[in-house]
């Protein structure tokens, strides 16, 4: 698209010996500026700003992250709460552009979304296919093409044009997970998603999550269940206050991580 | 895997930052579908299920007009079509009112979206703008109406609206882009807008003729941008002709040069809208 103003350095790295480099995060950092107060109105804050009382503290989620992912890497990042983890995703996801350092992503990246995200309750579920489907970046005529496919996976034909506000929380999950997984992106962000749901639908998302490794799909994986991250992940990276404390396989990161926590 | 060519797949990289507002062009011709179904979501949610949905839209604008024509012609003695010269004012203010608090209201809600997933934020402003837009061609029906009730027959000067309407919505945009990019730190703006637009709106004639004002205070109105995007959209219904070149050409510019900044201000804030926690 744009190759004259491609940084020299990009051509490097992502040329043919080194095909397979999908994801390349270098030195990247993350500061939020969180306010000292938490100041929820514009008239309080016209006010401050006029004493001068404005005042922030700098806090950065993520520093000096430095690794890279490849084509076909189910990769995992686990770490305590407020590590960093999913601020790793947003980053990935080009939703936060980093405080310093730079993220290289090649392909259609997609995040597997919080279910019910961007779903309106008021619209049918074939509504929200098309809607959901937009946001992620696809026309109603492509979505038209995945529908039959999304709402069998769903086992929602049904109650299709009904209203999502009559779905409950188990069949929307269904209908948001079928939507984002059959949209076949290079890199799937899978943020956490596999505590709601029942029994039933648990395991067939585990099984199209294999389907989609099977297929050569990157996918970065954030999880708390450590059983979930050894079974699915190739490699696995810690996050420890916004810093990589390890990456590698599985068993050693996991390990390292346990350990750290009884100590 | 050989399939894994850089050539035409996209790649993202963090280091290559373009001027923001003309990234933003760029992003929303590959999301126009977004922009498109957002719109669609807005209409249908609004008109879908209700058949009143569609009437009201037609009918809030007439009641408000039988109001104030009774008040004006009987109390304040007002003559002539006075009610088509409210409701040819009253339209374009209710157009720009509505896309403006919409484009707050748009930003606020996708919010938990664009914390979690790349999109240009500008969809959710340029569907409040569209789906107020339909709103303002499904009112132009009572406006015909009330203008054949008072034997005012439409002229070919109305052929000139769709280029009034441009600059109002135009206008709207940049001003609703400014008002979303404050309204998503502090929702109390959204509030704080609507006092403003009840003293905007007074201060606009929309209700009242410029006639009515005391001479001394007309510098004031003529300060008002929507007094200039009234009037060109007014004359062709009213007057039945087409406004004077040096309003067509202050209305284009204030529309311009508000859209322009708006848009600057907007796409360069917006990379810090997912940054609050």
């Amino acid at each position: 698209m744009s190759k004259a103003t491609a940084p020299q350095t990009l051509q490097a790295p992502l040329s043919i010996e080194n095909l397979k480099e999908v994801i390349r995060l270098e030195r990247v950092g993350v500061c939020y500026r969180v306010p000292s107060e938490r100041i929820l109105s514009f008239k309080e804050y016209a006010i401050r700003w006029l004493q001068r009382r404005i005042t922030s503290r700098e806090f950065w989620a993520l520093k000096e992250v430095t690794f890279s992912v490849h084509q076909g890497e189910t990769f995992g990042l686990i770490g305590a709460n407020g590590a960093g983890k999913s601020t790793l995703l947003k980053v990935v996801a080009r939703v936060i552009r980093p405080t310093e350092g730079r993220v290289v992503v090649v392909g259609h990246v997609a995040p597997l979304l919080e279910f019910g995200a961007g779903f309106h309750p008021d619209l049918t579920g074939r509504e929200n296919i098309y809607l959901n489907g937009a946001i992620l970046g696809f026309s109603r005529k492509e979505m038209e093409a995945k529908l039959e496919r999304i709402v069998d996976f769903a086992e929602l034909w049904d109650f299709i044009d009904a209203p999502i506000r009559t779905y409950s929380s188990g069949m929307s999950a269904r209908l948001g997970f079928a939507i984002a997984t059959d949209i076949e992106p290079d890199v799937l962000l899978v943020d956490e998603v596999f505590s709601v749901g029942d029994e039933a639908f648990r395991r067939k998302s585990e099984a199209r999550m294999r389907e989609f490794r099977e297929r050569g799909t990157t996918i970065m994986f954030v999880s708390h269940s450590m059983e979930s991250v050894k079974e699915l992940c190739h490699r696995v990276a810690w996050i420890d206050h916004g810093h990589v404390k390890a990456v590698g396989y599985p068993e050693e990161v996991i390990n390292a991580y346990r350990n750290s926590q009884l100590g | 895997m050989t399939s894994l060519t850089t050539d035409h797949k996209p790649i993202y990289d963090s280091e290559m930052r373009r001027k923001p507002e003309i990234n933003e062009v760029r992003e929303l011709a590959r999301y126009w579908h977004l922009v498109i179904q957002l719109t669609r979501r807005d209409i249908v949610t609004r008109y879908k299920r209700s058949f009143l949905g569609i009437a009201w839209t037609m009918l809030n604008p007439l009641g408000t007009t039988v109001i104030l024509a009774f008040v004006f012609s009987q109390v304040f003695g007002a003559r002539g079509p006075y009610a088509v010269y409210v409701l040819s004012g009253l339209l374009p203010w209710t157009f720009f009112a509505q896309s403006t608090s919409a484009c707050m209201v748009g930003l606020i809600a996708g919010g938990s979206l664009i914390r979690k997933i790349y999109l240009p934020r500008t969809v959710f402003s340029i569907s409040a703008i569209l789906t107020a837009l339909i709103n303002l061609g499904l009112s132009l029906v009572p406006l015909l109406i009330v203008m054949l009730l008072y034997g005012l027959s439409p002229q070919p000067s109305l052929l000139f609206l769709p280029l009034s309407t441009l600059c109002l919505a135009m206008f709207a945009l940049g001003i609703g882009l400014i008002l979303s990019s404050i309204a998503i730190y502090f929702p109390d703006v959204r509030e704080m807008y609507q006092i403003i637009l009840t003293a905007w709106l007074y201060l606009s004639p929309v209700i009242y003729t410029e006639d009515f004002l005391p001479p001394k205070y007309v510098w004031v109105v003529h300060l008002n941008p929507m007094y200039y995007l009234i009037k060109i959209f007014r004359t062709p219904i009213y007057d039945g002709i087409i406004p004077a070149p040096q309003e067509i050409f202050l209305s284009l510019a204030i529309a311009l040069l508000t859209l322009m900044l708006g848009w600057i201000l907007f796409t360069r804030k917006a990379e810090e809208f997912a940054y609050r926690v």
